[in-house]
């Protein structure tokens, strides 16, 4: 078991004929992920990596019958993507995507209000449930089947994350990136609702960083939720360099929080493990479920 | 991108903005100019550099005749200015701003920004301007107001009237405060903008808004569709090396230690600063190899590690990954050193995708490394080398 894919999962990729989508998507068939088909706007009947191209997703779906979507569009067209994703109803829709306008993000977050649609990303290394399904651009070297769900915000420290759990022998149910921008879908609090509802979810690990009040919402969350799965956290950036400012909104938006010690005040004091470095975060989490 | 004031002025102008007339200067003889052709009495002369806290340092200077325009002008051009916002080596000055000064009633403060936390637009706002906001902000939090804004319907004229009433801009100023909101508005959508902070807005004595300082940021994701706007860019602005490094897909961050860093993936180029500092070691930089990046790049980054005369030892932590391979990072590294000569004691740690092939390249090029096993075992390393060298 595993949490928004799994072995039903079937894939389409929006801009499959791309070099990195042809890379990624390659792999991801190696690995098992069921894929199903592309969607490729004006290159409908073709074949790609042997699979059926279709020029929208409404098609694609009707045809295949897939129920997640991976978006490999570039930057200017990306949110279009995602808006004929989400509109096409597809249930899990997984943005790779680099550089997305941030306003163009906000009309995408708009669109997912009221739908059923979830989103991951965009600037996210994907999603993987190991040997089952992967979606994403994530190396698979040493991701295990377990019981450890991960959400994160950075794809390296992922995979950092991910090899630990494994190293301890403890494994992943399903690791999830949900991206380093600044507007995005599925949140850290998203991902902690379905690995507590998951029965094969032992505990979960948030990675997190500076920037933004990601963490301090999840601390918030956990605080009401009192979870009886552990979590633990790592955040990134204690030692920054501080970001130079100009004016006074950044300052004045966040007021006091969005700092690495702060996000790490708020985690602890809602009964969040944190992980002194980014090399013990397996190793905390091992702890935590011990004791 | 930041832009300085004059740019977001005249940005601001073209949306039907009220910014009071205003001229660049990059002499103090065009600077006299300006204000004699700008007319008038009183004039402000404003330093233009990338970061805030101009007034309590000194760029930014009332003063009530041509001459005096001129000598202002002739001080701040061509000095660094050092201000709360810009560290202590501070902004070279290379334009003064001359505008017409006015009798200013009251400031108010208003921002427009995303709002992260729901993902849309948002004002935030003040009836207290000025520049202590933040200590305001502060102390009473509850008197910063805030509003978003539906990205369908737009910034509409109820909730603009109400944040005009939040400001205090009401009755006669009504109908001007929404029409400058909803101005705001259109500038930030239209130009893209990550911010725009007007503080103060100032009710001048005879009754008129003016937007008196601008603060704005564009997105650097969207100047694709902005072609214009990339014109606005000012490089004397960013550190060279850091400069050097964008245009060869590296984020590149220049820290004062002696241990240079390259890493991929931003978020673990902040963890291996964090480990080295909790070692006891000083990052003399902060250096993000981007996945596409390409041998040349890396070799391009590694280049600059070298050369850089601070650094007493190299720190290269690579989690190859579905698109960056450690073996392309290790070709990278050994073209560098090839060129160059390594000169200090390198640690790498590679796991992930080819980490194999990268310590095979590497020990075949027969270049001095020493390699580690996970993050926590480099640092040390890195810090003992450091260490072993000052001995």
């Amino acid at each position: 078991m595993a949490v928004l894919i799994d072995a039903e999962t079937k894939v389409i990729c929006q801009g499959l004929t791309g070099a990195q989508a042809t890379y990624h998507m390659e792999r991801a068939i190696a690995y098992g992920t069921d894929v199903v088909g592309g969607v490729v706007p004006g290159k409908g009947g073709r074949k790609h990596l042997g699979l059926p191209v279709f020029d929208t997703v409404a098609e694609a779906v009707k045809a295949t019958g897939a129920n997640a979507s991976a978006v490999f569009v570039p930057p200017p067209t990306a949110a279009d993507a995602m808006v004929e994703a989400i509109e096409a109803g597809v249930p899990l829709v997984v943005c790779v995507t680099e550089r997305v306008p941030v306003l163009d993000m906000v009309r995408v977050k708009r669109t997912l209000e009221g739908t059923a649609t979830r989103l991951i990303g965009p600037n996210s290394q994907g999603i993987i449930t190991p040997g089952v399904c992967k979606i994403g651009v994530m190396p698979a070297h040493h991701d295990r089947p377990g019981r450890i769900g991960i959400a994160s915000r950075s794809a390296s420290l992922a995979s950092e994350v991910v090899e630990q759990t494994t190293a301890v022998r403890l494994g992943q149910s399903t690791s999830i990136g949900i991206g380093g921008d600044p507007v995005y879908g599925m949140g850290f609090i998203d991902c902690l609702e379905l690995f507590f509802a998951d029965p094969d979810t032992a505990g979960v690990i948030l990675v997190g960083e500076i920037g933004g009040t990601a963490e301090e919402e999840a601390a918030e969350f956990l605080k009401a939720e009192k979870p009886r799965k552990p979590v633990v956290a790592y955040i990134a950036g204690i030692y920054a360099p501080a970001e130079r400012r100009m004016g006074h909104a950044g300052t004045v938006d966040v007021r006091g929080r969005g700092g690495a010690a702060e996000k790490m005040a708020a985690l602890e004091a809602a009964g969040v493990r944190i992980a002194p470095s980014a090399a013990e975060v397996g190793a905390t989490m091992r702890q935590a479920l011990v004791h | 991108m930041k832009i300085h004031e004059y740019q977001a002025k005249q940005l601001l102008r073209e949306f039907g903005l009220p910014v009071p007339d205003g001229t660049v200067a990059e002499t103090a003889d065009a600077a006299k100019a300006a204000a004699r052709s700008l007319g008038g009495t009183r004039w402000v002369v404003k330093a233009q550099v990338h970061a805030g806290g101009r007034g309590k340092a000194g760029g930014i200077r009332l003063v009530d005749s041509h001459d005096e325009v001129r000598e202002v002008a002739e001080r701040l051009l061509g000095t660094r200015l050092v201000t709360s916002q810009t560290g202590p080596e501070g902004k070279a000055v290379k334009h003064v701003y001359i505008e017409q000064a006015c009798d200013v009633a009251r400031e108010c403060y208003l921002a427009l920004l995303v709002d992260r936390s729901v993902g849309r637009v948002a004002f935030m706002a003040s009836k207290a301007g000025g520049t202590d906001i933040e200590d305001a902000a502060a102390r009473a939090p509850d008197k910063i107001v805030r509003a978003t804004i539906d990205p369908v319907k737009g910034l509409e004229v109820a909730q603009a009237a109400r944040l005009a009433a939040d400001l205090g801009l009401d009755g006669a100023l009504e109908a001007d405060a929404v029409e400058l909101l909803t101005g705001l508005y259109a500038a930030f959508t239209g130009t893209d903008a990550s911010l725009i902070e007007i503080n103060p807005l100032a009710v001048t004595t005879d009754g008129a808004l003016r937007a008196l300082d601008v603060k704005m940021s564009l997105d650097d994701n969207a100047l694709f569709r902005h072609p214009e706007l990339e014109a606005l860019r000012d490089e004397d602005e960013v550190d060279p090396s850091e400069l050097e490094a964008k245009r060869f897909e590296l984020n590149y961050v220049r820290l004062d230690g002696n241990i240079g860093v390259m890493v991929n993936g931003a978020g673990l180029a902040l963890a291996t600063v964090d480990i080295l500092k909790q070692h006891g070691g000083a990052p003399a930089d902060f250096m993000d190899v981007r996945p596409v990046a390409t041998r040349d790049q890396i070799a391009t980054g590694f280049e600059m590690l070298l050369t850089n005369p601070k650094v007493k030892a190299i720190l290269v932590n690579i989690y190859g990954g579905g698109i960056l391979r450690c073996d392309t990072v290790a070709e990278g590294v050994a073209a560098a050193c090839r060129d160059i000569g390594l000169g200090v004691p390198l640690v790498v740690r590679a796991a992930g995708t080819n980490m194999e092939m990268c310590r095979k390249i590497l020990v075949g090029q027969g270049i001095a490394v020493t390699f580690a096993e996970d993050m926590a075992e480099a640092a040390a390393e890195a810090v003992a080398a450091v260490k072993r060298e000052a001995a």
